[in-house]
């Protein structure tokens, strides 16, 4: 028996991104990028209005423009079949209704909301017809100011209806207990309007194959939920429906959501009985695609002398909208994160006539972290103890929330590598003690975790004539490198090379996988593309069973596969040609579904980072620098050492825009946002971003799933925002409560 | 966005007559500036006049000024080695502004034309006095983070955001233009105007009148020279406010002479003529900036939301004061 060389173990190394080259040379096909036969382009027109009624559109003029083939709105728009929006449960937001009402009746929401769509034979005769619809609104006094609506904030509608829902208040010891505590702080902090703007806008081309058929080429973050959404809503068999999104350029959670121009797109296809394809312009991504909400915080810590939090209270009021009850797990953190014996936590929301919020990177956690990662540095000072030693003291080495272990923690590790790569010991505790010049230098550290969730997921695998391996799956890619990662774990599992494995996602027809999002798709899919590759591998062993017996009592971790032939471990006495097995009736396709067990109701499974900056700033014109940023992470098994460290950074980055410019200005007066694009809203450039510094502890978590995987994507930026406003502090003196940390509020 | 005719002379009469003789015309250089307004629709020009056929992309180096070509790019300017040399004050101030990309399209005439960012301005939805006469102004009473600390008016608050034209009222520019009714120079410091009654009209320049050139004369400014602009983010963003400051200093580093100007403040590159003076004669040290900073603020007055220039303005002069006596 001569034994093959064993392949090169593909998880944990560096491989390129497999579609790197067609993205970098504009071969990769994004949504906006389908060319149909016979396609009509469509542009919106907003609103102008925040609140009120559509009294009168004039469309005659668009009508008679060249090239338009219609004008719809809520006068003339066929409604689609599908449930009625009216009377939906606002609490159940999930684009259950209201998302994709469109053209259903005059009432005006938010401002910019769409009041009609043009469409026309090019997008350049779409947009100047769109300019010629005249609008009459009867306008109603409109909210848009959180503070100014903090009275009337409530508790959301599903957590008052069940009382297990984890938006209802949280109590653990007693209420409050930190008003009475030896050591006392108290403080407010807010995050305001946050905008994803990936770099690809929302885009779809809508395209009625059949009166029952439609296929959309979309920008989505889960091919399968989008296609729920418009088969529910056009009563539609959900197989009658085809989603694709092949390539993703960005969403940051920008995506999870069905949105009103998507239906717009859709209707005006059935309309026009034409494939129509639909792009929003910057300022539009602004107005109806979701953002992080605007969120007011307090929180009340109290601790012992020696350093022994005793009582943590933590109050948010979230933005939401007028017709759907958006919520985000604000909270979570500070439920589990540091050992107190007394926490208390009250969720509220304000509803204002804005578009409906949606998850952003990190979504509520990030917004959370930043209240509270700073109290504790607050804490640390009123306590003379350095925030990592503070920390240290309040470490948790269980849940204290479920009280249930944890699958795996690695905190301390991250706290360590972290503190070792900054030069945590060159910081001093006295604020603005390190100086170069007016550059006043300051350190800080920010703590992030985020839960390891993992949900169902199929794959399948099929062998193909030429050797290579295909695996399909409905999951997309928005940019981590999904199957680059997929390709490595199929690579190990089959143990042959990753240029004979192409994944294929991001199409609804392929087996069903859930959104991507809550960096939860390694979990996930990761594990049903290791089993459908061992199962394709005892597949092949009894197909080849048929050419040669040794295969049948073979287990189907010895099958080999290695230029074109199977054998039974490398042995070459037992070899089976790839085209024997071909002949073989039934063919090699497998299909897979691996779902999460019971290791959930066991373990409390969360992923930990922590992040370190070193900033700067100047004592006379207050502009801060990141100069230093170190991320740790512990995210269980690393599959892939760059396209980690390449989420790591860019959450980072994210963290730099969180903490020092970000902004959404809304003008209450009008309702409408005043910055409106990427020069007014600002997202950092490279020279506001130093080389960031990654290190992963790199454990494996057993109880996650197979690979020992806990997912990465949000625990990158939670963290990073207060470890800015820290270092901040700890430069200057100032403690800015309000983000982003702008020249005008420190000098 | 509008339709509009387009039109692309080769003679420079040409392009003026187009435009004087049509009042809906308008000159189009780079586009970095006008092409979004008018995606906008704040701008809405029947006819589009472009002009880069039109030979005036030269830098000549002539004795006692430099003549800068209204269609030399941003970045051309930049880079030239002249220009580096005689006006490094001005290389300075050029890159400062935008990014890379839109350096390699605007042009000099275009930088100075190019209009406010006030958000008011550019939402044809919100009132706007510039845009709009008669509409009232937005920034008032609304969002004015971004706007003017001086000679504004109760009609317009918005500030001009050019960097390239701080360096230029400073260095005491002189723009060439030619119109219907021949040739005029006017100094750089009058080609903007306050708002007063009239926010809708940037400048004096009068219908159909381009911009062939501008000069600037050589000067003692060619070492202690600093631009300090103050933005949040590193790079390609509109300062929150800048300064342009030049100093000549003897051998024991007393002030000859001193040039400073402001943006981010005005409707207008904002010139600081009483703070040159007062710097004039004495030594080049933090506190000599300091006094000069404080003479440089009086008369300034603050909105609901832009109170931190009135810090932020006398602070940056002395930054770019310390730091353009420093350069060698
Ligand atoms: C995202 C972004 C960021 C920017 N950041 C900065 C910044 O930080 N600092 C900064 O200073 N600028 C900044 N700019 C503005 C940029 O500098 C201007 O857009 C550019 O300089 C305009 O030059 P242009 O040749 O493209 O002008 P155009 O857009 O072609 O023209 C502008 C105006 O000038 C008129 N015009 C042009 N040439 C002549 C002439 N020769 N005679 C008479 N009239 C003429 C036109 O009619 C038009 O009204 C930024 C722009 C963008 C889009």
């Amino acid at each position: 028996m001569n034994e093959q060389p064993k392949p090169k173990k593909q998880i944990g190394a560096p491989l390129n991104r497999v579609d790197g080259h067609q993205k970098v040379t504009g071969a990769a096909t994004y949504s906006a990028e389908y060319q149909l036969p016979n396609m009509a382009y469509a542009v919106l027109v907003g609103s102008t209005v925040t609140k009120g009624r559509l009294t009168g559109l004039d469309t005659k003029a668009a009508e008679r423009a060249p090239g338009v083939l219609a004008v719809i709105s809520h006068l003339n728009a066929p409604k689609p079949p599908g449930p009625k929006p009216e009377g939906k449960d606002p609490s159940q937001p999930q684009t259950q209704g209201n998302p994709l009402q469109v053209f259903n009746d005059d009432k005006i929401r938010f401002n910019d909301q769409p009041i009609a769509v043009v469409v026309a034979d090019s997008w350049a005769r779409a947009r100047y017809a769109a300019g010629l619809v005249k609008a009459q609104y009867a306008k109603e006094k409109h909210e848009t100011n959180l503070e100014a609506n903090a009275d009337k904030a409530f508790l959301p509608t599903a957590a008052k209806k069940n009382p297990k829902h984890p938006m209802n208040d949280y109590q653990r010891g007693q209420v409050d207990a930190y008003k009475t505590g030896a050591v006392k702080l108290e403080a407010e902090y807010v995050i305001p309007t946050e905008v994803h703007h990936p770099m690809e806008l929302q885009a779809i081309t809508a395209h009625w194959e059949a009166p029952d058929r439609l296929t959309l080429y979309d920008k989505t973050q889960g091919t399968m939920a989008t296609r729920r959404d418009f088969a529910k809503q056009w009563g539609l068999p959900e197989e009658n429906v085809k989603v694709i999104a092949t390539y993703v350029g960005g969403a940051f959670g920008n995506a999870l959501h069905s949105w009103p121009h998507e239906a717009a797109a859709v209707l005006a296809a059935k309309v026009v009985n034409r494939p129509v394809k639909l792009m929003l312009t910057r300022e539009q991504m602004f107005t109806m695609v979701g953002y992080r909400p605007y969120t007011w915080q307090k929180l009340g810590m109290s601790a012992t002398p020696d350093g022994k939090i005793t009582g943590i209270t933590h109050e948010s009021i979230g933005q939401t909208s007028t017709y759907e009850e958006f919520t985000e797990a604000t909270l979570a953190q500070t439920r589990m994160m540091y050992q107190s014996p007394n926490v208390t936590t009250r969720y509220r929301l304000a509803a204002l006539d804005i578009g409906s919020p949606i998850w952003m990177r990190g979504p509520g956690e990030a917004t959370g972290a930043f209240a509270l990662e700073s109290a504790m540095d607050e804490m640390a000072y009123l306590l003379n103890i350095d925030p990592l030693e503070f920390r240290l003291r309040n470490y948790t080495e269980q849940d204290p929330e479920k009280n249930k272990p944890w699958s795996t923690k690695f905190l301390k590790e991250c706290y360590q590598l972290g503190a070792d790569r900054i030069g945590w010991s060159k910081r001093q505790l006295k604020p603005g003690a390190l100086r170069d010049g007016d550059w006043l230098i300051g350190y800080g550290m920010g703590v992030g975790t985020f839960g390891a969730h993992r949900g169902a997921a199929t794959v399948s695998a099929q062998l193909l004539p030429n050797g290579t391996v295909l695996l399909q799956c409905a999951t997309t890619d928005i940019g981590p490198g999904t199957g680059t990662a997929m390709t490595q774990i199929a690579a190990d599992t089959l143990g042959i090379s990753p240029d004979k494995i192409r994944f294929e996602l991001g199409n609804s027809s392929f087996p069903k996988a859930g959104t991507q999002g809550g960096s939860s798709t390694v979990n996930s899919v990761g594990p049903a593309t290791q089993e459908a590759c061992l199962a394709l591998k005892d597949k092949l062993r009894t197909l080849a069973a048929a050419s040669n017996p040794a295969f049948t009592s073979a287990r189907k971790e010895d099958v080999t596969m290695q230029d074109g032939y199977l054998t039974v471990g490398g042995n070459k006495d037992t070899r089976v040609s790839y085209a024997d097995v071909l002949k073989q009736a039934g063919g090699t396709t497998v299909m897979v579904e691996a779902k999460p067990g019971g290791e959930g109701q066991k373990y409390s499974m969360y992923s930990f980072s922590v992040h370190f900056a070193e900033v700067r700033v100047h004592q006379l014109t207050g502009e801060v620098r990141v100069s230093k940023l170190v991320s740790c992470a512990d995210a269980g098994t690393i599959v892939n050492e760059k396209t980690a460290g390449n989420q790591m950074k860019g959450g980072a980055v994210g963290g730099i825009g969180m903490a020092l410019m970000e902004h959404a200005l809304l003008d209450d007066r009008f309702g409408r946002y005043v910055t409106k694009d990427l020069a007014d809203y600002h997202v950092p450039v490279h020279a506001d971003s130093p080389a960031v510094e990654v290190a992963f502890v790199n454990q494996p978590d057993p109880h996650v799933n197979a690979l020992g995987t806990k997912g990465i994507g949000e625990i990158a930026i939670i963290g990073v925002a207060p470890a800015i406003a820290n270092a901040v502090f700890n430069a200057t003196g100032k403690r800015i409560r309000e983000l982003p940390i702008t020249p005008d509020k420190l000098i | 966005m509008n339709q509009f005719q387009y039109v692309r002379p080769t003679k420079q009469q040409a392009a003026i007559d187009a435009v004087a003789k049509d009042a809906t015309a308008t000159f189009i250089a780079g586009g970095t500036n006008l092409v979004d307004l008018m995606k906008r629709g704040v701008m809405t020009p029947q006819k589009l006049v472009d002009i880069n056929r039109l030979p005036l992309t030269r830098i000549d180096a002539d004795p006692g000024k430099l003549r800068i070509g209204a269609l030399a790019l941003n970045s051309t300017v930049a880079d030239d080695k002249q220009v580096r040399e005689r006006q490094p004050l001005l290389a300075l101030a050029l890159n400062a502004g935008a990014s890379a990309q839109l350096r390699n399209m605007a042009t000099v005439g275009g930088n100075m034309l190019q209009r406010t960012r006030c958000s008011y301005f550019y939402d044809t939805t919100m009132p706007c006095n510039k845009r709009e006469p008669g509409t009232g102004c937005g920034a008032l009473e609304g969002i004015n983070r971004m706007h003017a600390i001086f000679g504004f008016s109760d009609k317009c608050i918005a500030v001009h955001p050019s960097d390239m034209s701080v360096a230029l009222v400073a260095l005491d520019a002189t723009v060439q233009v030619s119109g219907p009714k021949g040739n005029r120079s006017i100094p750089f410091a009058e080609l903007h105007r306050l708002p007063g009654d009239m926010p809708q009209k940037d400048t004096t320049l009068e219908p159909g009148e381009l911009i062939t050139a501008v000069d600037v004369p050589d000067g003692p400014f060619t070492k202690h020279v600093h631009y300090q602009k103050v933005r949040e983010r590193a790079s390609y963003a509109f300062a929150l406010l800048s300064v342009a400051a030049a100093l000549d200093l003897d051998s024991n580093n007393n002030i000859k002479a001193a040039r400073l100007a402001m943006g981010g403040v005005a409707h207008k590159p904002w010139r600081l003529t009483a703070a040159e003076q007062a710097l004039v004669g004495k030594p080049a040290t933090e506190e000599s900036f300091r006094q000069a900073a404080a003479i440089a603020m009086q008369g300034a007055k603050a909105f609901q939301h832009n109170a931190y220039k009135l810090k932020l303005g006398p602070n940056t002069i002395i930054q770019a004061l310390k730091t353009a006596a420093s350069v060698a």
